[in-house]
């Protein structure tokens, strides 16, 4: 019995001190970044750069694990589960946004089980046709559209893609239905593109430039606010005649819910470091996607994007009536 | 002249040092995957994309492909040895070459399996060389309602692959239909048959499939024969290499094989899974020995075996020429391209010349030494099937299960694999086949797939299969193909005449 108040007071003061002296030993083992998705696509590459890079100024190895399934909801829902800790840490797409409005029964929420760390890319996006498809300008496109609207199929990487979204704000953007073509995947999509089995697609940067420089495809716009410097000779959307349409794949950091903010503020440190780092802005700029500013790669600016987003998407989502589950 | 120059820089580029190396190196790794059961291709490349970022593009992508076709030339060992076919395009091989292996010609149908093989790699990396651009230019052509009938008649020759009752074969090609159902619809992501659980969201994987209904199952199988054996062949090993008579029987086999499987190689999707199934089928219906097939023939090792290796290599066409991944180990193939900070794409050929004829080349040499590596491997390889059971079955359900949880790191589907070890083992009681199954759950889904786009951008037209002269040739073919099995009681009696002069 005697012994007790030294126990209560060792509790005590390892409460309180526990979090300083486990931030400042922060990291002390191997951490790991999920990846919702399987290895080798756009997602996969953003992360495993953006994984090397941090763990390379954080001094500690970053290694990256595939949970893929589910448009990425296995692997969120893998990471709300997991221990705040800062050893476990996650990147995702415009799909955290999306996923509340695509799935009825998500079994995590966006918002209260991630501590947001901060944006990491944005990728434009661009629309594009089939060689042979008579419009030659983004007008004569909408106009064409309207005209045709039982003829003319809009293909997307299937539902909750960007793609799809992209595709879906379109004709809302138009007031148009067209016929929509889900396929598996940006690769069989692009193959009935340039085969002329489908009309036009809106898909990021990173899967269309080659095709577009190698004249496989034709392009009308992409969907950022400034030119993309990969392809200086397209139009934005608004300079092409579509005002207001502005399309976003970006890519973000998250924690689980009640990770310790010293060890947040760690890795917002070494995000916004890994983001100047030259190699990786070069392989980004390869890749067709832009690394933030540094007063984006922060949890506020990811807080916000992520609400805003979220608002954004649900109202075309669920005019479209579609779920993923 | 310039096919001279261009393989030149190919030479050039492959016959470095460093670049052998690599190239030697993949193909180990992939004949070492290969042979593990379960462990595929996709998940080996997917854990060594990081070590590819410190190589030179050229050197890390021919590794990577040699893993790839190193890994369908492995993955035939064990289909032959013991029964587990570790990759889609090795399920029939299991069919006559498990027989072989059991009637203790397991060195001759491995020897067979190599040589087709190495034919076949020869013969499509050649074709690669010379017509990838156009080549890929007639894949595309095939649209969906082409792709639909071409899955049709992949279906009904599924049928052929049994050598029992014909109504077995059907019911077990509905089933196969109905587990590929399972998961996330494409059009409007409804769930079907998922019973809530996420892990099924995306539909069970073949290899959890294939590895319950053929591994599990047959180590279930074994057990019950009871203690006195010592391994899974009883029967002595004769010789290890092919007869006069053997090489007579699987040439025509293999160039047809090969034929095949470059075709449906070139076409993005499942055309090289379909490959094998396609010249096992054609075999069985056209050779003299047809009655032999699913009994240990010669032929049903050696067409798939060139079929399979065939499409292997003209599975790069899609991807070398246009960018576009027409499997998940080609869609890693292009990551690898990118993480190096090369577009995938139509220019890959005419900008970085040293790669594309880098890569074709090296192909060749990967071949040349798979047979070098592997034929002086037979003789250690038959000897595993004399290792006695106790030591065998427990590694070999291992690595089952390790492949099978590297698929997606989730223990989820071993117990799933078992389930499918039970259900293989009461089929296998009931005198049902796993093959057709096994062909239709890898098609059904495929062939919704495209059926409903083809609907789609028809508009609700069926008449878009007829009206396609691919399509309609395909769907023909079928229809001859499907007359063929149901004139019924001629062929029946025929074969069982055959078994009692036997």
């Amino acid at each position: 019995m005697r012994k007790m108040p030294h126990v209560h007071l060792l509790m005590a003061l390892a409460l309180l001190v526990g979090s300083p002296v486990f931030a400042q030993d922060y990291p002390s083992k191997v951490i790991t970044m999920i990846i919702p998705f399987s290895a080798g696509g756009p997602t996969d590459t953003v992360g495993r750069l953006t994984a090397q890079a941090m763990g390379q100024s954080l001094k500690s190895q970053m290694i990256v694990e595939n949970v893929a399934g589910a448009g990425g909801t296995i692997g969120a829902a893998r990471v709300a589960r997991s221990d705040p800790d800062g050893y476990t840490i996650f990147i995702h797409h415009i799909g955290q946004s999306t996923a509340p409005s695509l799935y009825r029964k998500l079994p995590y929420n966006v918002f209260n089980d991630f501590e947001p760390i901060g944006l990491v890319t944005d990728g434009p996006m661009t629309l594009v046709a089939r060689k042979d498809f008579p419009p030659t300008t983004l007008k004569e496109l909408i106009a064409y559209a309207k005209a045709n609207k039982d003829k003319v199929t809009c293909a997307n990487a299937g539902l909750g893609a960007a793609s799809h979204l992209a595709g879906m704000l379109f004709m809302t953007a138009i007031d148009t239905d067209l016929t929509t073509i889900p396929y598996k995947g940006t690769g069989p999509a692009m193959n009935d593109l340039m085969g002329g089995q489908v009309d036009f697609m809106i898909d990021q940067t990173t899967n269309t430039t080659s095709q577009i420089k190698g004249g496989k495809i034709k392009v009308y716009g992409v969907t950022t606010k400034k030119r993309v410097p990969s392809l200086p000779d397209v139009p934005t959307m608004d300079e092409a005649g579509l005002p207001n349409f502005e399309v976003n794949v970006w890519h973000a950091l998250y924690a689980p819910k009640g990770t310790p903010k010293p060890v947040i503020d760690k890795l917002v440190k070494a995000l916004q470091q890994a983001l100047k780092d030259q190699t990786v802005m070069q392989r980004f700029a390869e890749l067709g996607v832009v690394p933030v500013a540094e007063d984006r790669a922060t949890p506020e600016a990811l807080r916000v994007q992520l609400k805003t987003e979220v608002d954004k998407w649900a109202p075309i989502i669920k005019k479209a009536g579609v779920y993923a589950d | 002249m310039e096919l001279l120059t261009n393989l030149g820089i190919g030479l050039s580029v492959a016959l470095t040092p460093a670049n052998l190396m690599y190239c030697l190196v993949g193909v180990f790794l992939g004949t070492l995957i290969g042979v593990l059961p379960g462990l595929g291709p996709t998940a080996t490349i997917s854990m060594l994309l990081p070590i590819t970022f410190v190589l030179p593009p050229v050197s890390a992508l021919i590794m990577l492909a040699g893993i790839y076709y190193g890994s369908q030339y492995g993955g035939s060992t064990t289909s032959i040895l013991v029964n587990l076919p570790g990759e889609a395009a090795s399920v029939v091989t299991t069919l006559d070459g498990y027989q072989m292996a059991l009637q203790g010609r397991a060195g001759v149908a491995l020897a067979t399996a190599a040589i087709a093989s190495f034919f076949a790699g020869t013969v499509s990396t050649m074709l690669l060389a010379l017509f990838a651009p156009p080549l890929a230019e007639i894949a595309l052509k095939f649209g969906p309602a082409d792709y639909f009938s071409l899955m049709v008649l992949g279906l009904v020759a599924s049928v052929v692959l049994a050598h029992g009752s014909l109504l077995h074969a059907i019911g077990m090609v509905v089933l196969g239909l109905l587990l590929g159902l399972i998961g996330s619809d494409v059009t409007s992501g409804g769930q079907r048959f998922t019973f809530g659980l996420p892990q099924l969201a995306d539909g069970i994987g073949f290899v959890v499939v294939a590895m319950g209904m053929f591994g599990v199952s047959e180590i279930i199988r074994n057990l019950e024969a009871g203690q006195s054996r010592s391994g899974l062949v009883t029967e002595k090993i004769t010789h290890l290499m092919p007869s006069r008579e053997d090489w007579k029987r699987m040439i025509k086999p293999i160039l047809r094989g090969t034929a095949l499987g470059s075709a449906l190689g070139i076409l993005p999707g499942s055309g090289s899974i379909l490959g094998s199934f396609a010249a096992y089928s054609l075999e069985k219906k056209i050779s003299k020995y047809s009655h032999q097939f699913g009994k240990g023939a010669i032929e049903g090792v050696a067409a798939p075996e060139a079929a399979n290796n065939a499409g292997a290599q003209t599975s790069f066409i899609p991807m070398l020429t246009l960018g576009i991944p027409s499997n998940p180990v080609m869609a890693l193939m292009v990551g690898a391209m990118i993480i190096q900070g090369i577009q995938p794409g139509p220019s890959v050929i005419t900008e970085q010349p040293a790669l594309f004829w880098g890569i074709i080349v090296s192909m060749w040499i990967g071949n040349l030494f798979l047979v070098i590596l592997n034929l002086p491997m037979i003789g250690l390889w038959v000897r595993i099937i004399m290792v006695p059971y106790q030591f065998l079955y427990p590694a070999i359900l291992s690595f089952c299960a390790i492949g099978v949880f590297s698929l997606n790191n989730s223990e989820f589907d071993i117990f799933l694999m078992a389930l499918f070890g039970l259900l293989g083992y009461v089929l296998s009681k009931l005198d049902c086949e796993p093959a057709p199954m096994l062909l239709a759950f890898i098609l059904g889904p495929l062939m919704e797939e495209y059926l409903r786009r083809a609907m789609l951008l028809s508009r609700g037209d069926p008449m878009v299969f007829l009206r396609r002269p691919i399509s309609a040739t395909l769907l023909l073919i079928a229809l001859l193909s499907l007359l063929l099995v149901f004139i019924p009681t001629f062929s029946k009696t025929r074969e069982e005449a055959f078994v009692d002069e036997g």
